[in-house]
């Protein structure tokens, strides 16, 4: 029981940090959203299921669609990968 | 400099809490509150699930603040992403818009259309069962929020929600909680107390008028979230 | 199942997520990273609330058929922490359309950049004179035209 505590707990701590450190801002809010997953497996392993499902819908759902909503109309949508169109929804 | 000052800042600032989360009762909170209201939850207000009974009738007040905060919130970001239009002539305001971005491919149009009944079912289900089983009012709402603003980001040229019944909704949706909860002031003395008498414990009819609040409050999440992200999606371009 | 030892690591892992989730608020230099450290803030906040009314081998405070006289966790932090959840995404909109705000009226999300330029025109307003360094950037008149 305490290494599946310990793990959920790295990982969140890791991918909080991963949230400073990154460079390229998609992976920052898909990092965030990472946190979120993590913290919503806590809350039901705490036995507090209205809350983890509360987190569930609003951290995973809610909170990466309006972050990923701000990052296409900041202009951050894009890879780095420059052999092709920069835009990040070509779709053929 | 300024990065090693808030190192040092935020290492005190841990220490402080490591030592005060040190002289807590880890395991075994005393819960003075938690164990008043779980004895008499029962009798009182008659839900099966006792969050509900404390988000909605021991500490129903401060919902109706939540609920202000988020209006608070959405007609903030209504003002300020609207484009003014004081400054301009006749002739500009005249010209309509043009939206600029495209669909979205194949399978977000497919998949969003499939899952749109499913997600209103279940977010349905979640507000309506709100006081039996966990969920409740925000998480529903949450959801229904989801399913009604992706039918306008992957089709952002038609007009999928209509702002006006958004509106409209929320709206009347507010009015009936603060009704309800004034209602229950002028025939029994106190505000937001659960009337209407509790039916057979663990069924969907009990519980007096929790089911009734907890539609109100999550009609209005999910109105209210909804016109909050439209609002963040449009980019009409001027010409 | 879950002893003292599991709820002290939880509560080590709170109380840092909200740390780092501050020093990223604190000393970021893109202003969208301060929206994302806020999230983080937020978070570890709301666990701390949550980890405070957890009691030793407690189950879910919801009224099942047969567990009347079963140790349960405290219902109030997790009522309030219900409610705080909703309200930080709020907020989270309303500060990502201040954002654009910022982005439009400055051209750029750079901190340094927009502090610059921030003296600048609280100076102007002010009828002083700017404070200057002997690396000051370019001041551009936000309607486009050199100074």
């Amino acid at each position: 029981m305490i290494w599946i505590v310990a793990l959920v707990v790295f990982i969140m701590l890791a991918a909080a940090i991963a949230v400073l450190v990154l460079e390229n801002m998609i992976a920052a809010v898909v990092a965030a959203s990472v946190v979120s997953l993590a913290l919503t497996v806590i809350f039901a392993l705490l036995k507090a299921p209205d809350v983890a499902m509360t987190e569930a819908a609003i951290g995973a759902g809610l909170s990466s669609l309006i972050l990923a909503i701000g990052l296409k109309r900041l202009g951050y949508w894009k890879t780095t990968d420059k052999s092709n169109v920069s835009s990040g929804d070509n779709h053929d | 400099m300024t990065k090693y000052a808030s190192l040092l800042f935020i290492s005190g600032l841990a220490f402080f809490l490591m030592v005060i989360t040190g002289f807590l009762p880890i395991g075994n909170s005393p819960m003075l509150v938690g164990n008043a209201i779980l004895d008499s939850a029962k009798d009182q207000v008659g839900a099966a699930n006792v969050v509900t009974s404390v988000v909605l009738a021991y500490r129903g007040l401060d919902t109706l603040g939540e609920l202000s905060i988020l209006f608070a919130a959405a007609s903030v970001v209504g003002l300020v992403l609207t484009k003014s239009s004081f400054n301009k002539s006749p002739k500009e305001i005249e010209k309509p818009a043009r939206i600029e971005s495209e669909d979205s491919g194949f399978v977000a149009i497919n998949a969003i259309d499939l899952i749109f009944p499913l997600l209103l079912v279940v977010g349905m289900y979640i507000i309506t069962h709100g006081h039996l089983t966990p969920g409740g009012g925000f998480q529903g709402g949450v959801i229904l929020a989801i399913a009604f603003s992706m039918r306008n980001i992957v089709r952002p040229k038609q007009k999928s929600v209509d702002h006006g019944v958004v509106t409209f909704i929320e709206a009347f949706a507010g009015l009936s909680f603060i009704v309800i909860g004034l209602v229950a002031l002028f025939s029994q003395g106190n505000f937001l107390q659960p009337m209407l008498d509790q039916g057979q414990f663990g069924s969907l009819w009990s519980a007096g008028t929790i089911p009734l609040l907890y539609l109100a409050v999550g009609l209005k999440v999910g109105a209210e979230l909804a016109g909050l992200i439209l609002a963040l999606n449009t980019d009409e371009v001027n010409d | 199942m879950m002893n003292v030892t599991i709820e002290g690591l939880l509560y080590f892992g709170a109380i840092s997520l909200s740390l780092i989730g501050l020093f990223g608020l604190l000393a970021s230099n893109n202003v969208f990273r301060m929206l994302l450290a806020l999230v983080m803030f937020e978070a570890g906040a709301n666990l701390i609330l949550v980890l405070s009314g957890f009691r030793e081998n407690g189950i879910a405070p919801i009224f099942l058929g047969d567990n009347a006289g079963a140790v349960m966790n405290d219902p109030v932090p997790q009522a309030l922490v219900l409610t705080a959840i909703v309200i930080g995404v709020g907020i989270q909109a309303l500060a990502l359309a201040l954002i654009f705000r910022v982005k439009k009226h400055y051209g750029t999300l750079d901190m340094g950049i927009i502090r610059s330029k921030l003296e600048v025109e609280i100076a102007d307003q002010a009828g002083v004179a700017a404070p200057g360094s002997n690396q000051a950037p370019e001041v551009v008149d936000v309607t486009g035209e050199a100074k």
